[in-house]
């Protein structure tokens, strides 16, 4: 298992969470539904995660690795608090699409 | 050896507890307020000024005349070579000064128990009162001159409270503020003064300072400079032209009050800071010039102007500035325990005139006008009586009080100049013609008022015809404390207090002493002015039954001048108050409102146009919050890479 992991180029893992990363910037950017801009903010902590391991590997340091754990539970904190909003939101507006909540404005 | 420890400890302890009595009671009656019934509050007060009077007492007793006490509470001011401690001096002229204030404040106290009665400020009334007596004990027992500034600007503070103690009337506000300010300059010159002396001696301590000023020589240029700053601050607090003009208006309070503050304590406060520093002043006779001038003019003009006023109070406050100027005379020409002997027997007679006159207005319902009077010797028999006696005291009659005081400061002048002995002799005698034309306009003839008021008339209540009857006998004796030299009798006075004043004595040149033939003959003359003058104010006002005019246009341009007080508070009025007022409004309009408020709502609206337009950017879409926060993101990766 560890010869797998390191038997894969670095540069491999570095690309593939680049694109992870990216495709939930866009994601964010260009979703409509909250739910789904919600789970593109989880892709991006995940690339991020996986950077940090394989680094980690990379550099026989485990500080990488328990900060993901770190990045896991704040994730998930991050998770229960942003449901409850957007079910409050979906009962207030009957509605998840992001341009339904403009209200805060000037 | 033990005994005098113990001794001296136990006249340490129950000097610190006179002022501490006086604190006591202002702090009962100052927190609790209302909460105190009205007599109790009066009593509280009263007790504290009657304990510190024993304590006092207790002193005079036990101290010998020739010895003083002095002790440092604790280091005040301790920086680089300035060493200030907050110490008491005991010696004969603060025993002298404690017996005073606390004596008469403790009758007039009693007093006011009943004269206050039922007046919605009676607790707030005796809190200042205390407060008062404890700044005024402050001010006497200080053994530097810092120690006697905290008391000087302590009374200065209560006097305005108590001025404007009826402070819904505008008029008193506006007394109040004038006595503030008046003294204020005066209070700058004393300041400026101890700067000075500790500049050039370091310290501020009575001894150190009267030690070190002989080693200048006399008339020293500084030892002038310090000594005249010193006397502005006594002119503002003691009433000298030219800063006299507030203590007249400062009869907007209490009648009490006057009696208190601006008869016989505070305003004598200049000249017991002049005799404590007697040594210091006893080295600039140039000082001493100018104090016997200053003295001599407000006696004469004060004087006069007493002659046209209609108020009761009005005519007693001037006569006081007069016999300030007269004590100040004594002053000038380095009598310095002839001047407290003064202030001593006016404290005593002065009082009494001004709680009489309180007992007048108390009879007639807050009447003060005499030309409404008339007529009351047979209505308030008691008052009449004791008022009578003040007036004598005042007018130099023998045996009373103030003959003996004033007759030993007449005898001083004429040593000096006989010019200064005429002048002087006629203002006693204008003081005379005053006191009895108001004598003769309250209390004889008949009543002026209407009907209605005249059955109302009453005499005072005990609490406040005791006070009058004590400071009656004492305006009576008082004067046997000091007896002149042709009696051949000891001056009781002076020879107490010559521990005090004998450090100059030897400064000043030796006065030559006058033969007992040329004193009789001075003494018979002011006797006979006085007497005189008395008769003319008889005959105008008992046999030819004159009153003072009503109104302006009855009066001659030299009766006009002197009824509307020379115009001085005119003068002032255009001299000083017109131009600050002129200036200010300059400034109001243009600093103020043009600079200032530009500048602030300069500020202010730069405020509002810079939010006005960011705040389109909150637009309220998240996606456009999220690209925003992407780009910003984006733009700080950017940076960081390229530096």
């Amino acid at each position: 298992m560890e010869n797998a992991l390191v038997s894969v180029p670095h540069n491999w893992y570095l690309l593939l969470s680049s694109l992870l990363f990216c495709i939930g910037v866009m994601g964010v950017l260009f979703r409509r539904n909250v739910i789904v801009i919600l789970m593109c903010i989880e892709l991006m902590l995940n690339s991020v995660n996986l950077l940090l391991v394989s680094f980690s590997a990379y550099a026989q340091n485990a500080d990488g690795q328990v900060f993901v754990f770190f990045v896991m539970v704040v994730a998930a904190a991050e998770v229960a608090v942003g449901l409850a909003l957007i079910v409050s939101i979906y009962r207030n507006v009957a509605s998840t699409d992001i341009d339904s909540m403009k209200k805060l404005k000037w | 050896m033990n005994d005098q420890i113990t001794n001296s400890s136990l006249l340490t302890i129950l000097s610190i507890l006179i002022p501490v009595f006086p604190l006591v009671g202002f702090l009962i009656n100052g927190l609790l307020g209302k909460r105190v019934p009205e007599p109790i509050a009066g009593w509280i007060g009263s007790i504290a000024v009657l304990a510190s009077f024993v304590c006092a007492a207790a002193i005079f007793f036990t101290l010998p005349a020739t010895e003083s006490l002095s002790f440092n509470l604790f280091n005040w001011i301790a920086y680089a070579n300035l060493n200030i401690s907050f110490g008491f001096l005991i010696d004969p002229l603060t025993i002298t000064m404690l017996l005073v204030i606390t004596g008469i404040g403790f009758l007039i106290h009693l007093y006011s128990i009943s004269y206050m009665h039922g007046d919605e400020g009676f607790t707030r009334f005796f809190t200042y009162l205390n407060l008062f007596i404890f700044f005024m004990l402050l001010l006497v027992m200080g053994n530097n001159y810092l120690v006697m500034f905290i008391g000087w600007e302590g009374v200065g503070l209560c006097s305005y409270l108590l001025i404007g103690f009826w402070f819904k009337e505008h008029e008193n506000n506006n007394a109040a503020k004038k006595a503030f300010i008046m003294n204020r300059v005066g209070d700058l010159g004393f300041l400026l003064g101890m700067f000075a002396l500790l500049m050039l001696f370091g310290t501020l301590d009575y001894a150190s300072v009267a030690q070190a000023v002989q080693g200048y020589p006399i008339n020293d240029g500084l030892i002038v400079g310090i000594t005249l700053l010193l006397f502005i601050g006594a002119m503002g607090k003691s009433a000298q032209i030219p800063l006299y003009t507030w203590l007249p208006d400062a009869m907007a309070g209490p009648t009490p009050v006057s009696a208190l503050i601006h008869a016989a304590t505070m305003v004598t406060a200049g000249i017991y800071m002049i005799v404590r520093s007697n040594v210091l002043f006893a080295m600039a006779p140039a000082t001493l010039d100018v104090i016997l001038i200053v003295g001599v003019a407000t006696c004469v003009m004060a004087a006069i102007i007493g002659l046209m006023q209609n108020d009761i109070k009005k005519v007693l406050a001037y006569s006081t500035v007069s016999q300030l100027g007269l004590m100040f005379v004594a002053l000038g020409l380095g009598a310095f325990s002839s001047g407290m002997f003064h202030v001593v027997t006016h404290a005593f007679f002065k009082a009494l005139l001004f709680l009489g006159s309180g007992s007048v207005i108390h009879a007639l319902h807050g009447e003060q006008d005499i030309r409404k009077m008339g007529g009351l010797g047979k209505y308030i028999k008691i008052t009449f009586i004791t008022f009578m006696i003040g007036s004598l005291a005042i007018s130099g009659i023998p045996p009373f009080a103030g003959f003996f005081s004033k007759d030993e400061i007449l005898a001083k002048t004429f040593e000096h100049s006989p010019a200064i002995w005429i002048i002087v002799s006629l203002s006693s005698a204008l003081t005379a013609f005053y006191m009895f034309r108001l004598v003769y306009i309250t209390f004889s003839g008949n009543y002026r008022g209407t009907e209605e008021t005249r059955s109302k008339i009453h005499e005072s209540p005990a609490l406040i015809t005791i006070p009058l009857i004590i400071l009656a006998i004492l305006s009576i004796i008082g004067g046997f404390m000091g007896l002149p030299a042709i009696t051949g009798l000891t001056h009781k006075f002076s020879t107490y207090l010559s521990s005090v004043t004998g450090a100059s004595a030897g400064i000043l040149p030796d006065a030559h002493h006058l033969s007992h033939a040329t004193e009789y003959v001075l003494i018979g003359v002011a006797v006979l002015a006085a007497i005189v003058s008395i008769l003319i104010a008889r005959y105008m006002y008992v046999t030819k039954g004159q009153l003072p005019a009503n109104s302006d246009a009855e009066l001659n341009g030299l009766q006009k001048l002197v009824s509307n007080k020379f115009y001085v508070d005119e003068v002032y009025n255009a001299v000083f108050v017109k131009p600050v007022v002129k200036l200010s409004t300059l400034i109001y309009e243009y600093v103020d409102k043009l600079v200032v408020d530009n500048v602030v709502n300069g500020v202010a609206k730069v405020t509002d146009l810079s939010g006005r337009t960011l705040r389109l950017m909150q637009t309220g879409s998240t996606t456009f919050y999220l690209l925003a926060m992407v780009c910003g993101i984006v733009v700080l990766f950017v940076i960081r890479l390229l530096i």
